[in-house]
């Protein structure tokens, strides 16, 4: 039977994971749709204190024949992470250490991949493998030389600019989990910097968020940040003046970086 | 400013300058303390109020907290200062000031007189000295009306945005949002989507989506895209259909460097928004956002305490004439707002301040995951801003966005309000609401009329 409490318009929800339809009493919000809501709510408060399990990673990783480096910003705690997101833009004295120590060509390499745990643990352990899996090939496609991959933790965005200085980055690729959200606590970010060094800002730097099978899809992100790489490397440059067509102009690598 | 000394009973306070000051005064927030110029303790936080209310206003006007050589904000300020505005409150302290904002005789149409002659700087010392019902109390004496298809801001009237984002754009699941909000009586402030694709190809494709259904139904409204104002300038030289120039803004240059902009920049975008001419009733076409942290975030704060920097968000936005200020209070994270307390308050000082400065502010009540807050807390800011007559409060299905991230107010969340204190929406989109058979007027006044989609459905579908 029909619930006088529903909206008619219940069918419109196969569109989309947004909370519409939910009815109405009076017009406040019916029981049922209210106390979902705290269970997303309760789900999503607990996934933010969770610790991160980089093993799918690793696992990747070894299957792409890449090198793994572990590092820690300079926080030591949660709470910390939470109140002090300078400190988790800092590596620590022992990570830059080994990332300054590792074998490379004078030149440095021109990608370096970064996984953070940021606010989301569950992110990195569903989103990371997957799309690392799709996007490595992508850029070794186009011949671009790839750093270790680095497992950041208590890592905020910013930490690539340490560890990519460190590792004589031309750009840097940082995924990291996102702020959870009551209906995707999962969600991956990935964000992109050219020539990564302290005291860069936001605007210097391209996003591409929402990356999980329920949003924006392995195969797409990858494409995305790839052709952010070639603009990046094309333009030398990240950032608001750098599109994700700009790469359209971009001639092939081997010519840009003579 | 010369050294500020103040003795509580054995213990003597001495504050070196007046940022200083205007620092040690602000209530409790996790940001000041993150930049390290929080007070030490709750008495020198009593003690810097105490210096503070001996402050003349003057003093911000010869002693900018940023200096004018190094800031164009600071430039933009005391550049506009209004003299004449100025004099019934020269020679006031920041306590005096206070006293005069709260008597009888200071009328809304006192306010508003006064405003061009107030500066950011003045605004934020004063609400260092208010509680939250000062804050509610003056706030309610401030009325700023916009306008570009519809009128913002009248007394006893509440807007809203309706926020139907989706985490891929796609166009379907954007539309069931916006069908659900019109259901709901949301979106006369604008219907307006945080892009999950910031391109102007993809920017287009939107804007074009929204302005076609708002001609199909005839709608009294406007639309954005809230993407980079330098991608809203692309669009609007290829044509595309753009009401509103979106673009966060901070309190300084050095932050809205970090954003990527300059004042120069907005002017441009505003020109051109300006000669589409689009506005029926009005041509308020600038969209602003702004938060409490983001120049500390971006690092451009310059030793300034960051509801002070937010102050100066909305004198860059003043310049602009805009329709719609929106402080995104509980967005940016524990960091700068560690918990419902410091949300409910710093959105009570914002909206406050944007007010006392004739800047149409409106509120997204929201939080993240990982702040120490939920719906409860919104339920009192919410409430605490009507009574404050905040222009407009943000719509998203079930308060769950679920690209960005965050929870914010639903559309029940706006009916609670209105109900509960008699507010009504723009008067044009009321009108709207009410020959579409979606609300109805009756011995509640106006509430949800029972089933209007049966009317709508089928043409929805076919839209």
């Amino acid at each position: 039977m029909k619930n006088e409490l529903d909206d008619p318009w219940l069918g419109l929800q196969k569109w989309t994971d947004a909370r519409i339809a939910l009815g109405r009493a009076g017009s406040s919000l019916p029981t049922a749709p209210l106390l979902e809501f705290q269970l997303a709510h309760a789900r999503a408060r607990d996934a933010v204190q969770m610790s991160c399990d980089f093993s799918p990673v690793r696992d990747a990783a070894q299957r792409l024949g890449m090198d793994v480096l572990e590092v820690s910003s300079q926080v030591q705690d949660r709470d910390e992470y939470l109140r002090r997101p300078d400190r988790g833009r800092l590596l620590n004295a022992d990570g830059a250490q080994r990332l300054a120590a590792y074998p490379r060509e004078a030149s440095g390499f021109d990608v370096g991949l970064i996984v953070a745990d940021g606010l989301s643990s569950q992110a990195v352990e569903r989103q990371a493998a997957p799309l690392l899996e799709i996007l490595v090939p992508l850029i070794r496609a186009k011949r671009y030389s790839l750093a270790p991959l680095v497992c950041a933790t208590q890592s905020r965005v910013a930490l690539a600019d340490d560890i990519g200085f460190h590792l004589q980055a031309a750009v840097t690729v940082i995924l990291v989990g996102e702020r959870p959200g009551l209906s995707s606590p999962d969600s991956l970010g990935a964000y992109l910097t050219w020539n990564p060094h302290r005291g860069l800002q936001n605007a210097d730097r391209n996003c591409v968020s929402n990356i999980r099978p329920a949003g924006l899809p392995f195969e797409t992100a990858a494409q995305t940040l790839v052709n952010l790489i070639r603009g990046a490397f094309l333009l030398r440059v990240s950032g608001v003046k750098l599109k994700d067509d700009s790469y359209l102009e971009a001639p092939q690598p081997s010519q840009t970086l003579s | 400013m010369k050294l500020a000394t103040i003795k509580t009973g054995h213990n003597s306070w001495t504050f070196p300058d007046l940022r200083t000051l205007m620092a040690k005064a602000t209530p409790a927030r996790s940001g000041d303390e993150l930049a390290g110029l929080a007070a030490q303790g709750a008495e020198e936080r009593v003690a810097a109020k105490m210096a503070l209310a001996e402050v003349p206003l003057d003093a911000f006007l010869s002693d900018p907290l940023v200096p004018y050589e190094a800031d164009e904000v600071t430039r933009l300020i005391l550049d506009t200062h209004d003299a004449s505005a100025f004099v019934p409150l020269k020679g006031l302290s920041v306590g005096e000031f206070r006293n005069w904002l709260l008597a009888d005789s200071t009328t809304p149409d006192v306010l508003a007189a006064a405003a061009p002659g107030i500066t950011p700087e003045m605004a934020a010392a004063v609400s260092k000295l208010m509680r939250n019902q000062d804050l509610v109390a003056v706030a309610s004496k401030c009325q700023v009306v916009t306008r570009f298809r519809n009128t913002i801001g009248l007394p006893g009237r509440l807007s809203t945005r309706l926020q139907p984002n989706h985490p891929t754009d796609d166009p379907k699941g954007i539309l069931a949002s916006v069908f659900d909000g019109l259901m709901y009586g949301s979106g006369d402030a604008v219907i307006g989507i945080n892009p999950a694709g910031d391109n102007p190809r993809q920017v287009t494709t939107l804007l074009s989506m929204l302005d076609s259904l708002r001609q199909k139904l005839d709608a009294p409204l406007q639309t954005c895209v809230l993407t980079h104002v330098t991608n809203a300038i692309t669009c609007m030289e290829q044509g595309a259909p753009v009401d509103l120039v979106f673009q966060s803004i901070a309190g300084t240059e050095a932050a809205n460097r970090s954003f990527g902009i300059t004042l120069d920049l907005l002017r441009e975008a505003r020109g051109m928004a300006l000669e589409l001419n689009r506005g029926t009733v009005g041509q308020n076409v600038m969209y602003f956002e702004t938060g409490q942290g983001s120049a500390l975030s971006a690092e451009g704060n310059h030793g300034l305490d960051q509801q002070t920097c937010e102050a100066r968000a909305y004198g860059v936005a003043r310049a602009f004439e805009p329709l719609l200020v929106n402080t995104v209070v509980g967005f940016i994270g524990p960091e700068y707002l560690y918990d419902g307390k410091q949300i409910i308050r710093a959105g009570l000082e914002d909206h406050f301040c944007g007010k006392l400065l004739g800047v149409p502010m409106g509120c997204d009540i929201c939080y993240t995951n990982h702040s120490e807050a939920d719906q409860d807390d919104m339920d009192n800011l919410l409430s605490l801003l009507g009574m404050a007559g905040v222009n407009f409060i943000m719509g998203v299905p079930g308060a769950d966005d679920i690209m960005l991230n965050y929870q914010s107010t639903s559309f029940h969340d706006a009916w609670y309000l209105r109900k509960v204190l008699g507010l009504r929406p723009a008067p044009e989109f009321e009108a709207w609401l009410l020959r579409q058979g979606i609300a109805e007027k009756g011995a509640l006044g106006l509430t949800l009329a029972p089933s209007p989609a049966s009317r709508y459905l089928p043409h929805w579908t076919a839209l």
